[in-house]
């Protein structure tokens, strides 16, 4: 997660006044006053201030904050829908906001899709219309748009509805077709404003996993946009999180949990803080296949096979833990004739007991990809940990933070 | 003391302004007037062609396809009743001049209603001059008609168009304006021009509404055309006219109830064609 990557889009120095006077309200923000003075004072609003960042190729980077925070001004300043007011966006070596008109509309039906809160569907378009759009504002024939909407029409599993209506769908299908229409466009980034916030909390879990499970899939440059941290922490990548048109904090949903860079996000992240009294337990699930340690490694990679693991457990006759084998360690030993998997096996994954806080969890995360095994003080393995379970519990935890009231309480203390 | 405050002779001035106009522009008036002329003749020659009976199978025959069986038997009742009193051709007559009045009016109105929707400049000068045409009573426009077309039918068209027009116009603009903002918004995020956003976002989703326009411009002409007997056009209206002239009530609600019959008939008629698009 930490190697380099290319960065596809770059974000300096971005900001957006609402109103006529930009120029008087970006000197008033240079001189140190904020938001709400520089309101006070011009009548204008600073709705983006100085922000950095980049997207780097093939992340799912989140953009959070409360309502007011200008994370939807921030997304639709990168195509444009909104015109910044001064900065760069760079993708692929163009300024955005030095582009002619013409050039702007290439460089969205090139570059971006995007997926709407409400949806935006046409409603006079059938589904498989609607996710032909894209393909027909730049021109691609008939025949060809028709099979690339149907093909992404069934990534998201709406197969056979082609011909339906919108109006016919449930919101969730909605999405999907919106979704669908962004990613038969094949632009080289997915806009996601506060896609799957019109959802019902069940729908929009199930839709975040289909995300992530397509993220996995195509490793499309993704910016999402949301106002709950829940949904930030699932899917991010990586976290932007802006308040008052400023960034506050930019990092991995770990760093932003384990290293908060200020009191706002601290308080921000004061439910997800619960996880420091929850315990490896909370997260722990059952071990799914095990093997002996008098196995061999055919049968290691049979099971790994047959519960889709890349790495299995070993463990002896008392259900001690003794290793971990690898899939590509087991096929080796099978090359070479091993006939143990203690030939091969590794000591190179954490063992946790059950109290281990869930905090310490995260930083063992970064280290190792294996699951983290949980042992009781015999060293039988009674669970394993996997990241996924973690960020689901701290989540959880997190919950009554979606309420707005933390910010709002900051605000009215400030001023 | 006091001050005498001279009269604006406001009315000189739009005389001045009307005589200057038609003997300026008496070559663009008289190709106007005989093409407008020569398209009332063409189609009215091509109604009257039909016999009755076979134009109003027709017609209920359109009726049932657009709307429902209803429409159909009310429809052939009514016309069957029009028929029968002898008022069959100042019917056509009458329905021609709507037809073509309301084709010209359509004709300027859905552009400069799409102009309007687009341009805030256009818009804000335009709604003022819809008002004018609005409130000004109908009967105004058929005496600057006479020295620009002369007596007759052209004159009825053209009062006719100036009439029904705005309904049309702030229809369109209003169906193109009540396009979502988000539906907007997602053409332009992908690439769309604004040809392209015209064609396939703001028009068909504001069509119910432009067609609920035409459907009041076309009620509008109906109701012109026939006050517009008064500077001799033909049809229904110069029934009711010599009904007036004769004092024969009878004559007079005869002739009033066929308008009342071509009225429903059109206005069901164009609410189903409307109807049908929306879904």
């Amino acid at each position: 997660m930490n190697e380099e990557r290319n960065v596809k889009i770059r974000v300096r120095n971005l900001s957006k006044v609402f109103g006529s006077q930009p120029k008087k309200a970006l000197e008033l923000r240079d001189q140190g006053l904020k938001r709400p003075e520089i309101l006070d004072k011009t009548g204008q609003t600073l709705g983006l201030s100085n922000i950095d960042f980049d997207v780097h190729e093939g992340e799912l980077l989140v953009i959070m904050g409360l309502s007011g925070s200008g994370k939807s001004t921030l997304i639709r300043c990168l195509n444009r829908l909104i015109e910044p007011t001064e900065g760069e966006i760079v993708i692929d070596g163009e300024d955005i906001p030095t582009l002619g008109e013409k050039a702007l509309l290439e460089c969205r039906r090139r570059h971006f899709s995007m997926v709407f809160q409400n949806f935006a569907l046409f409603p006079h378009r059938t589904v498989q219309k609607n996710a032909e759009f894209g393909l027909e504002i730049r021109g691609i024939d008939p025949a060809e748009r028709s099979e690339i909407a149907r093909t992404a029409l069934k990534q998201v599993g709406l197969d056979g509805w082609e011909d339906a209506y919108p109006s016919q769908l449930s919101g969730g299908m909605q999405q999907r077709v919106g979704l669908a229409r962004a990613l038969a466009n094949d632009a080289s980034v997915l806009l996601m404003d506060e896609a799957f916030s019109a959802l019902d909390p069940l729908i929009r879990g199930d839709m975040q996993q289909e995300l992530l499970q397509l993220q996995s899939r195509m490793q499309k440059t993704t910016v999402f946009i949301t106002h709950d941290l829940d949904e930030a922490l699932t899917i991010g990548d990586r976290i932007v999180l802006l308040k008052d048109g400023e960034i506050v904090q930019i990092g991995t949903p770990e760093e932003i949990l384990t290293k908060p860079a200020d009191d706002y996000v601290r308080r921000f992240i004061e439910g997800v803080d619960k996880a420091r009294i929850l315990t490896a337990e909370s997260a722990m699930r059952r071990v799914r296949s095990t093997v002996r340690d008098s196995d061999g490694p055919r049968t290691a990679l049979r099971k790994m096979r047959e519960h889709g693991l890349d790495s299995i457990y070993i463990i002896d006759r008392d259900q001690q833990l003794i290793g971990l084998i690898e899939a590509e360690a087991a096929s080796q030993a099978l090359e070479q004739g091993k006939e143990r998997v203690t030939d091969v096996m590794t000591q190179d994954f954490r063992r946790v007991t059950l109290e281990e806080p869930m905090h310490h969890l995260f930083a063992m995360f970064s280290e190792h990809s294996f699951p983290i095994a949980v042992v009781d003080d015999q060293q039988r393995l009674l669970g394993v940990v996997v990241k996924g379970a973690v960020l689901d519990q701290l989540a959880q935890a997190a919950e009554p933070t979606q309420i707005a009231e933390p910010s709002t309480t900051t605000t009215a203390g400030d001023a | 003391m006091a001050i005498e405050i001279p009269r604006i002779p406001l009315g000189g001035w739009i005389e001045g302004a009307l005589t200057w106009l038609t003997s300026e522009y008496s070559m663009v008036t008289r190709a106007i007037s005989r093409a407008t002329q020569t398209g009332i003749n063409g189609l009215n020659d091509a109604l009257m062609w039909l016999p009755p009976w076979a134009l109003l199978l027709i017609i209920v025959a359109i009726c049932w396809k657009v709307a429902n069986a209803r429409l159909a038997i009310g429809g052939a009742a009514g016309l069957a009743l029009i028929w029968n009193l002898g008022l069959w051709n100042p019917m056509i007559e009458t329905l021609t001049l709507v037809v073509i009045a309301t084709l010209v009016a359509v004709v300027i109105a859905i552009p400069v209603g799409i102009t309007a929707a687009l341009s805030e400049r256009l818009y804000r000068t335009i709604m003022p001059v819809l008002d004018f045409m609005q409130t000004m009573p109908a009967f105004v426009y058929l005496i600057p008609a006479i020295p620009f077309f002369g007596i007759g039918s052209v004159s009825a068209i053209f009062a006719t168009v100036i009439f029904s027009m705005p309904p049309a116009i702030r229809f369109t603009t209003l169906g193109i304006r009540q396009v979502p903002k988000e539906l907007i918004e997602a053409a332009d995020a992908y690439g769309a021009t604004r040809g392209q956003k015209l064609v396939k976002v703001q028009l068909p989703l504001s069509l119910p509404t432009v067609m609920a326009g035409i459907n009041q411009t076309i009620m509008l002409a109906l109701s012109m055309v026939v006050i517009a007997a008064m500077i001799g056009a033909d049809g229904l209206g110069s029934e009711v006219w010599r009904a007036i002239q004769r004092l024969r009530p009878g004559d007079g609600f005869e002739a009033g109830i066929a308008v009342v019959i071509l009225a429903m008939l059109l206005d069901r008629l164009t609410q189903a064609l409307s109807k049908e698009r929306k879904s």
